[in-house]
């Protein structure tokens, strides 16, 4: 076990795939000789040359698409966008293509690639550099959608997302790259995809969140008693998610909370309460809350602050599930 | 089979000698107009770079090195002509007169530096690469349609010569036969990729004649010639003769962003053999080739342009962030009834936050 943050975690991962399979490449904007904007791919272009980590031309469509042929043809690529709201210039190939090679071609072809995007805000960043585009991608049926919390989590679920065998966008929330450290590890281990994790238990109130504001919601609960019987439940797979671990924490809590930083409006809390109300309607005391950005493009910076949820949010949604 | 050649305009060499064959129709003062504005550029830019420093910015694009490519191109414009951005052409937005004070108050995140009159026709910095490109395209139709004699003049990078949006928008404007002035600021490098590595073409105005317009190379370090291929370029524009391409060779002296270290790819020599051949020196080497240099004038310069600049961050830096429900505003014509309830949540919270900061503000002694 070595204490790390989250960007040595998903360089460590790749760093250990890389030795193992000789297919597996990383291509992308300043992957290679400048380690990647946020250093996630630093030292992997000395380690394993410019043929397996390729700095691209600036182009994204092409990035996928060609990721998208390398995998078909036996490779496995590690596609890098610089950011994830650049990712929409090469969303035609994910949706088009990376999600549907496998059933156009009744099982032929698949294209087991993975898109890694620093995604989300918190970091005073340029106009399209804060995006939360999940509910996008899982609009891309036949692609998975994934995003960790931690250092732990990153690690393991980058090393299933490129075992996979199917097409992955990894979202990585860049607030919480450098935040904290946890022990990672030293040899390679996977997180299943497609499995919720259950971070504490409770019997009052079910939360769901993941990616950065799974620590926001940690924070919140700091200032509760210890006796607040609240389940904080990490979704981690976005999509295709594990319904099973929310709706048996529900039917035991019987109220639910689901925090994200994309927009409300048919953002995955809009579908999670959704099939909470679908399966366990009778177990709910209150109805499901969702705290989440606002109905808004991401704005600049200056009212960064204003947009994100936070603490007193978390807090006021909990209050109002409980006090129903 | 077609063959091609790829011309390349230079005025004024290192030493600031003119080539007087090729010099384009300026006099001394609109030089020193030029001179100016470059000036100022690089001045704000030192005094932004700065400012984000000390936290009371966000992340700031640098021009330096770039000046003479984004003024004088912007000084061949009219008012009534279009400029479309991406992030590095504050010489354009200063030259084509911006309000100074906004300008800085839009790099601390606050989208009301970029409001604009009713005559405004600058658009905002686009930052995803390239994809300001179609948008000149369409503004110069609309030109056209219109029956107007106006052009739009778009920047873009290097790099943002490998987007689908770059290619895509010169075959529009060169089928469409628009009004629009392709600009492509050839800094040498996009992030920490070179050039080299960005296309396998020997350069990139070549990429015009497979579009059906022309293509030029300019020094884009040199202010005189930057100005006479923009003019030359935007004369036939107007005339109806279509859209041109333009690649302007410079350099970016300064890192990326202030997120970037250059250091970590490229070599210093490289840079200095660049800064040898900077634009603002290359303009007082013309000067004093000429014998309308005085000291007295540069120093002269230094100061209004220090001035300016000053005054400009002292208002910036004394405007309070946009109001929490700016976030609500803009975004559609007229706000949904949907979103009312959203914005009064927001309302809420921000009420109770003043309070709390008044209350701590009267505890305290
Ligand atoms: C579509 C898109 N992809 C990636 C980025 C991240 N990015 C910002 S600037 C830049 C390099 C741009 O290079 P160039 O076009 O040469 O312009 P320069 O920065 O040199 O002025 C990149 C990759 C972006 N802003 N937009
Ligand atoms: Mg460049």
């Amino acid at each position: 076990m070595t204490k790390m943050h989250m960007v040595k975690a998903l360089n460590n991962a790749l760093q250990q795939e890389m030795e193992a399979d000789a297919s597996i490449m990383v291509l992308g904007e300043d992957v290679g000789v400048n380690g990647g904007v946020f250093r996630v791919t630093e030292g992997l272009q000395e380690a394993f040359g410019k043929d397996r980590v390729v700095d691209t031309p600036l182009a994204e469509s092409a990035i996928v698409g060609a990721a998208i042929g390398l995998a078909i043809n036996g490779m496995r690529p590690v596609a890098e966008m610089q950011f994830s709201g650049f990712s929409y210039q090469a969303f035609a190939q994910i949706k088009q293509h990376a999600a549907r090679i496998r059933q156009r071609s009744e099982g032929t072809f698949s294209a087991p690639l993975v898109i890694r995007a620093p995604s989300s805000g918190g970091i005073r960043a340029l106009e399209h550099h804060s995006e939360s585009p999940e509910a996008f991608f899982t609009h891309c049926q036949g692609l998975k959608v994934v995003m960790p919390s931690g250092p732990y989590d990153a690690k393991g679920l980058l090393i299933a997302s490129i075992r996979d065998p199917d097409p992955v966008i990894f979202l990585e929330p860049k607030k919480i790259y450098r935040a904290f450290k946890e022990e990672v590890p030293e040899e390679p281990y996977t997180v299943p995809l497609g499995k919720a994790k259950v971070v504490s238990q409770g019997e009052q109130l079910t939360i769901i969140s993941w990616g950065s504001m799974l620590k926001l919601c940690q924070k919140a609960l700091l200032q509760l008693d210890q006796e607040s019987g609240i389940e904080l439940i990490d979704l981690r797979t976005i999509w295709p998610f594990d319904i099973d671990t929310i709706i048996t924490s529900v039917k035991k809590t019987g109220r639910a909370l689901i925090v994200h930083e994309a927009p409300r409006t048919a953002g995955m809390g809009a579908e999670i309460a959704a099939r909470i109300q679908e399966q366990c309607l009778l177990h709910l005391e209150a109805p499901v809350i969702r705290v989440t950005g606002f109905d808004v493009p991401f704005p600049q910076f200056a009212l960064e602050e204003h947009y994100l949820p936070n603490v007193t949010r978390i807090l006021d949604g909990i209050q109002k599930v409980l006090e129903f | 089979m077609q063959r091609f050649e790829v011309e390349y305009v230079q005025v004024l060499d290192t030493e600031g000698h003119v080539d007087t064959a090729q010099m384009p129709d300026l006099n001394d003062d609109q030089i020193k107009q030029i001179y100016h504005v470059m000036r100022l550029t690089r001045e704000m830019d030192r005094r932004l770079f700065k400012l984000q420093r000390q936290g009371k910015i966000g992340t700031f694009v640098e021009a330096r090195g770039e000046e003479a490519s984004e003024v004088a191109s912007a000084y061949a414009l009219r008012p009534a002509d279009w400029m479309v951005p991406s992030f590095r052409e504050s010489g354009a937005y200063l030259m084509r007169g911006a309000d100074r004070v906004k300008f800085i108050q839009s790099w601390k995140g606050d989208t009301r530096g970029f409001i604009g009159d009713e005559h405004c026709r600058d658009l905002p910095v686009s930052i995803p690469i390239a994809s300001q490109i179609p948008h000149a395209v369409g503004l110069a139709w609309a030109e056209k349609i219109k029956g107007k004699k106006n052009v739009a003049l778009v920047y873009f990078g290097d790099g943002a010569t490998s987007e689908g949006d770059f290619h895509e928008a010169l075959n529009f404007a060169g089928v469409l036969k628009l009004p629009v002035i392709f600009f492509c600021q050839n800094n040498q490098w996009a992030i920490s990729t070179p050039r080299s590595k960005q296309t396998a073409s020997a350069t990139i105005a070549q990429k015009a004649i497979a579009y059906g317009m022309p293509g030029i190379q300019v020094d884009g370090n040199d202010a005189l010639a930057v100005y006479k291929v923009t003019r030359e370029a935007i004369g036939r524009a107007r005339d109806g003769g279509g859209p041109t391409l333009i690649e302007s060779l410079t350099y970016r002296l300064g890192d990326h962003t202030t997120s970037d270290d250059a250091s970590r790819y490229r070599s210093e020599e490289e840079v200095q053999s660049w800064q040898a051949k900077e634009p603002i020196a290359r303009l007082e080497h013309y000067f004093r080739e000429k014998g309308t240099w005085t000291d007295d004038y540069g120093t002269w310069v230094g100061h209004e342009v220090a001035k300016e600049v000053d005054e400009a961050i002292e208002k910036a830096m004394a405007i309070p962030p946009p109001p929490p429900e700016n976030l609500f505003n803009n975004v559609y014509a007229k706000i949904p009834p949907v979103l009312v309830e959203e914005k009064a949540e927001l309302e809420k919270e921000w009420k109770a936050i003043k309070a709390e900061r008044e209350a701590k503000k009267e505890g305290a002694p």
